[in-house]
């Protein structure tokens, strides 16, 4: 008796709270930043393409929905993929991706709305993928910690990087 | 044997080899660097630290490398001791001060020696806050990238390519903190050994240039056990595929033959499987020269129609045995040609009696290492076979071995035997006609055009039967160093296409055993199954089934470009009438003339069997599926007896295996394990690793349904990550190298009886020739009598380990190494002619002027040609003239800008 009069009382007190339900579609929910929905390739700030194509994002998925193959620009030195493939109707949107990616190219996005009356367009290639900012992350430039020499920047000029060592010295 | 106590542990283990092999032997786990099987210790990076104790009292002990301490019997060891793991992770971490941030683009990412290394240490946080240190990179040439940063100093690569491989042009530069390993200025890595840098170095300073061009980490590779199709050594390969190309290939160790090392023309020979010339479908000629593809079933129907009233069937010694067996099939042995030309078909088949004679040793290349007086007989075998080279290469070092082991200095102390021994060296003789790349090491050289060599063998051989014979002058001496060495070789081959040569090489092994001495005999042919399709028995030598052909009988060819072995003009006229049918992988000439093109699938696209030079087969595996209509020849070949009615017909290739193993040799079913070989009971062989990745992306833009997995029929593999490659199984059947905590190559001692040798499950290959009993019978030898008239010049063949395979010249890699057409020309000739090295010179008969090289070693009155390039066409050795092209620019072959990606 005692217990279905704190019911009623419980009930009752919740007319008076904020309402939680939001009208989706015409009112969209907050995400969080870190939410983990459709995912996105990001540019490093000079604005090339933060995908080095090592790929460990696609060793990491669970459900190796990620295929890609790794090229090189001309003469630039840069790795990046010739393509980049993600079946997003295979993606559980786990995130393993994200934290595999040593460069931040790979990252979840809060948006969730992934439906498609046809599978086939789940299949997203790098075009629908890479986006021109940088996402989360906006200062990482990871050829510029990186050793490997890229346009612009020579041996030694990285983070931490000595001038190159002259090997016809014959100081000790 | 001794018994070590490993952490409490008791094994048994070797007296004398060091504790760092024992360690690995037992399949324990010790982080080491710069020491390698194959090139003993040094004690250069202070990684494989243990603690030895005294006795069983001793709780102390004391730290020292594994790598560096010999085994002694009831010796008390500890590689967990805390104070042990202490050392190797701060090794570590100091190794890592300098390395760069680099994992992510490094091609050597995933098979990474230091990368396991700091992981199995546990150094695993960045503590040092310094600068790091580093360097320019080279061009080292279009086979071998360079990043110096990335290096630790193990010393492993100028240890392999100067003191093992005796290349001139790698070296170490600096002091202390500040070595440097490149050339001394940029430019190619000379040896043609050079591709084991890729997999020598711990780390990526060293890395497989034509694989990073379209890079894939080692997870992502679908591999499985495969025959190096370069020449006829039968080296063990992994071929590795992602989306349909075949991307690299690696060493597979196998203890008697390659064992942890290969030729660049085999590691980067191979991309002629994606070549943009491959043969895709069947094709039926028009009447407008064109091909009509689309339509199998009438391309089958037409070469019917072709073959209706018999037809003769050109083999290959590129071809597996089972793909000339099914032709021999459908056309019938008397119809069946070997495909080899028949000067060389008599060498190979002298050859093949004279191992199958009593007391004859073919040495495997373990037991080529291990002579002590070698003569090369007219082979180059540095072109011809690189990878026996290298063996020879160790052979020399035989005596610096005894040395030490005189002097009580373990024989993996390197820099201690190498220092003992100085330049002393076992003998190696070599009578070859132009300079070879193993005259650095030989005790004596001697040249000669073909007869003066056979001469000079037979002067061997009398002396070596006379026992009074004095032994002052050169072939005296080699007689008595042969007659009084522990394990003489002798080596000799093929490319000279002369019998004399390799019937006087058998006379002096008989000569050797009239005086109790064993004698080995190694054989080199010319390509990876010459043997094989020797000794498939065909009625028909290559020059009468041209004929005919030329008379307008039909005929299969198979994998066979005749222009590559048969004089044009001979093979123009016998293409003429068009009357035949090609099987072959990349269009060529012969292809181009026949009335129906089938398209065979390559060595990486079916299972097979090779037989190498000391007449051992070996299986390949499929590596991946075909693509397009590409099948294996002899599926076509079944087809085609099935249209005609005659021959026998097959539906796997169990079914032709079978049947080949019955009607040659019963041996070739015992050579590999059959296709319901299972690990424990249920378990395939994977021929992908378990993290293999995009399985359900990789083909999602074609079809978003992933396909099912291939089942395959043929073999104990999966085409999946499905199944388990536990080490121990079968040695023919491992499809790659990778053990937990060890994801390089340095995992193979995971799969070896004990390091550097037997695999686990047994060494892969059968011998098909073994001695018969036949008594050794002095070949009668004649020397062959060129006199010299009319200032005409004999040829003598050359080959080079760059541009004379026909498959490896289909590889891009390969073509920005295949030199501009030249003559060789001996200093005096040069002489006569007022020529100079770089100058044109031009030959009878081949249209465009060649590029003059001058040789120092060979005699006047003979000029070498190249063989296998297309500026110079097949042609009869005979003798030509020479005139001097005064207008003659010199050209570099290939401009490495233009090379298209096959």
């Amino acid at each position: 008796m005692l217990s279905q009069i704190k019911t009623l009382w419980t009930v009752f007190v919740h007319l008076f709270k904020r309402n939680e339900t939001v009208q989706y579609p015409e009112e969209m929910p907050y995400q969080a930043p870190r939410y983990r929905g459709r995912i996105i390739l990001t540019r490093d700030p000079d604005g090339e393409e933060r995908c080095v194509a090592c790929n460990l994002c696609a060793v990491a998925c669970p459900v190796d929905c990620i295929a890609l193959q790794k090229t090189e620009k001309d003469e630039d030195g840069r790795w990046y993929p010739e393509f980049f493939r993600i079946n997003f109707s295979r993606c559980i949107m786990c995130g393993m991706c994200e934290e595999a990616c040593p460069t931040y190219a790979i990252q979840l996005t809060p948006d969730f709305e992934l439906c498609e009356f046809d599978r086939n367009n789940m299949v997203y290639e790098k075009e629908h993928l890479l986006i021109d900012g940088t996402g989360k992350y906006p200062d990482y430039s990871f050829w510029h910690v990186a050793g490997k020499t890229i346009d612009g920047k020579d041996k030694g000029e990285a983070q931490n990087e000595n001038k190159p060592e002259d090997v016809r010295s014959l100081l000790p | 044997m001794a018994t070590i106590h490993i952490d409490g542990k008791t094994y048994e283990a070797k007296a004398g080899e060091n504790l760092l092999e024992a360690i690995l032997s037992q399949h324990l786990d010790l982080p080491y660097f710069c020491w390698h099987p194959s090139m003993g210790s040094i004690g250069a990076c202070r990684q494989c630290a243990i603690i030895t104790y005294s006795d069983e009292n001793d709780t102390r002990g004391r730290i020292g490398m594994a790598c560096m301490t010999s085994v002694t019997d009831g010796m008390r060891v500890s590689v967990e001791a805390p104070l042990a793991k202490d050392f190797r992770s701060t090794v570590i971490e100091w190794l890592m001060e300098n390395h760069p941030h680099d994992c992510p683009v490094c091609e050597e990412g995933g098979e990474c020696h230091l990368q396991d290394m700091t992981v199995m240490t546990g150094h695993s946080m960045r503590r040092y806050t310094g600068t790091k240190r580093t360097w320019e990179n080279q061009n080292l040439g279009p086979f071998i990238g360079h990043e110096m940063n990335r290096c630790i100093t193990c010393y492993r690569c100028v240890r392999f390519y100067d003191e093992y491989a005796g290349g001139t042009d790698l070296a170490a530069f600096g002091s202390r903190g500040r070595m440097y390993f490149g050339r001394f200025e940029d430019g190619t890595l000379e040896s043609e050994f050079a591709g084991n840098l890729v997999e020598v170095c711990p780390t990526g300073v060293f890395t497989d240039k034509p694989f990073a061009q379209s890079y894939t980490r080692k997870w992502d590779l679908q591999s499985a056990p495969s025959i190096c199709v370069g020449c006829a050594v039968g080296c063990n390969v992994f071929p590795a595929e992602r989306y349909g190309d075949l991307k690299r290939i690696t060493n597979r160790y196998h203890g008697e033959l390659n064992g942890y090392f290969l030729c660049d023309r085999g590691r980067f020979g191979s991309h002629f499987v994606n070549h943009e010339k491959r043969i895709k479908h069947a094709g039926v000629r028009t009447r407008s020269g064109d091909y009509e593809f689309g339509d199998v079933s009438n391309a089958i129907k037409v070469a019917g129609a072709t073959l209706r009233d018999g037809a003769i069937g050109i083999g290959s010694p590129r071809a597996s045995f089972e793909n000339n067996f099914a032709l021999r099939e459908l056309v019938g042995a008397e119809n069946f040609c070997t495909g080899i030309i028949e000067a060389e078909l008599e060498v190979i088949k002298t050859a093949l009696d004279v191992i199958s004679r009593q007391g004859i040793v073919v040495p495997s290349l373990k037991q080529v290492e291990d002579a002590d007086a070698i003569l090369i007989l007219g082979e180059d075998i540095a072109n011809t076979a690189a990878r026996t080279a290298l063996s020879v290469r160790q052979a020399v070092r035989t005596k610096s071995f005894e040395m030490a082991t005189d002097a009580h200095i373990p024989t993996w102390q390197d820099a201690g035997v190498r220092g003992h021994a100085k330049s002393e060296k076992s003998a190696l003789f070599i009578a070859t006609p132009a300079t070879t790349r193993l005259d650095d090491i030989a005790t004596q050289v001697t040249s000669g055009s073909v007869s003066e060599l056979v001469a000079f063998g037979s002067s061997i051989c009398t002396k070596i039967r006379s026992s009074t014979a004095s032994s002052d002058d050169f072939a005296g001496r080699v007689a008595s160093t042969l007659r009084t060495a522990k394990a003489p070789l002798i080596i000799t081959g093929s490319s000279l296409q002369s019998i004399e040569l390799v019937q006087v090489a058998a006379n002096i092994c008989f000569a050797l055993q009239e005086h109790d001495q064993p004698s080995s005999f190694l054989f080199v042919p010319a390509e990876v199954n010459s043997v094989g399709v020797s000794l498939l028995e065909g009625g028909l030598s290559l020059s009468t089934a041209l004929q005919r052909m030329e008379e307008g009988k039909a005929a299969v060819v198979l994998e066979n470009d005749l222009y590559f072995r048969a004089p044009a003009e001979s093979v123009d006229s016998a293409l003429g009438p068009g009357n035949f049918v090609v099987l072959d992988t990349l269009e060529n000439r012969t292809a181009e003339h026949a009335s129906v093109v089938f398209p065979a699938a390559t060595y990486a696209e079916q299972t097979g069997t090779f037989v190498n030079y000391e007449t051992r087969a070996q299986r390949f595996y499929q590596v991946f599926n075909p693509q397009d209509e590409i099948a294996p020849a002899w599926l076509w070949l079944s087809q085609l007896a099935e249209t005609l009615g005659t021959g026998a017909t097959w539906e796997s290739y169990a079914s032709v295996l079978d049947q080949c193993a019955e009607h040659t040799y019963s041996q070739l079913r015992e050579i590999a394990p059959s296709s319901d070989y299972r690990i424990g009971t249920t378990s395939r062989i994977p021929r992908q690793s378990h993290r293999y990745s995009g399985r359900t992306a990789m083909n999602a833009q074609v079809n978003i349904h992933e396909p099912k997995a291939k089942v395959d029929t043929d073999t104990p593999f999966s085409y999946s990550m499905e199944g388990q490659n536990p080490g121990d199984q079968n040695g023919a059947t491992i499809p790659y190298v990778w053990s937990p905590g060890w994801n390089s190559n340095q995992s193979v001692f995971k799969f070896q009886q004990e390091v550097a040798g037997k695999l686990a499950g047994g060494d892969p290959g059968l011998r098909l020739i073994e001695s018969n009993g036949a008594q050794l019978q002095y070949f009668d030898v004649e020397t062959p009598e060129l006199s010299r008239r009319d200032g005409s010049f004999e040829v003598i063949p050359l080959h080079l380990v760059f541009g004379s395979d026909e498959m490896s010249n289909q590889s891009w890699p390969i073509r920005a190494r295949v030199p501009a057409p030249f003559v060789l020309l001996s200093q005096q000739d040069a002489t006569n002619l007022g020529v100079k090295s770089g100058m044109g010179l031009k030959v009878e008969g081949i249209t465009e002027s060649l590029e003059v090289q001058v040789d120092s070693r060979l005699p006047s009155g003979v000029i070498g040609l190249p063989q296998g390039l297309a500026e110079i066409p097949q042609r009869e050795i005979d003798r030509v003239h020479l005139s001097v092209d005064q207008e003659f620019v010199v050209r570099t072959n290939v401009n490495p800008e233009v090379i298209a990606k096959g």
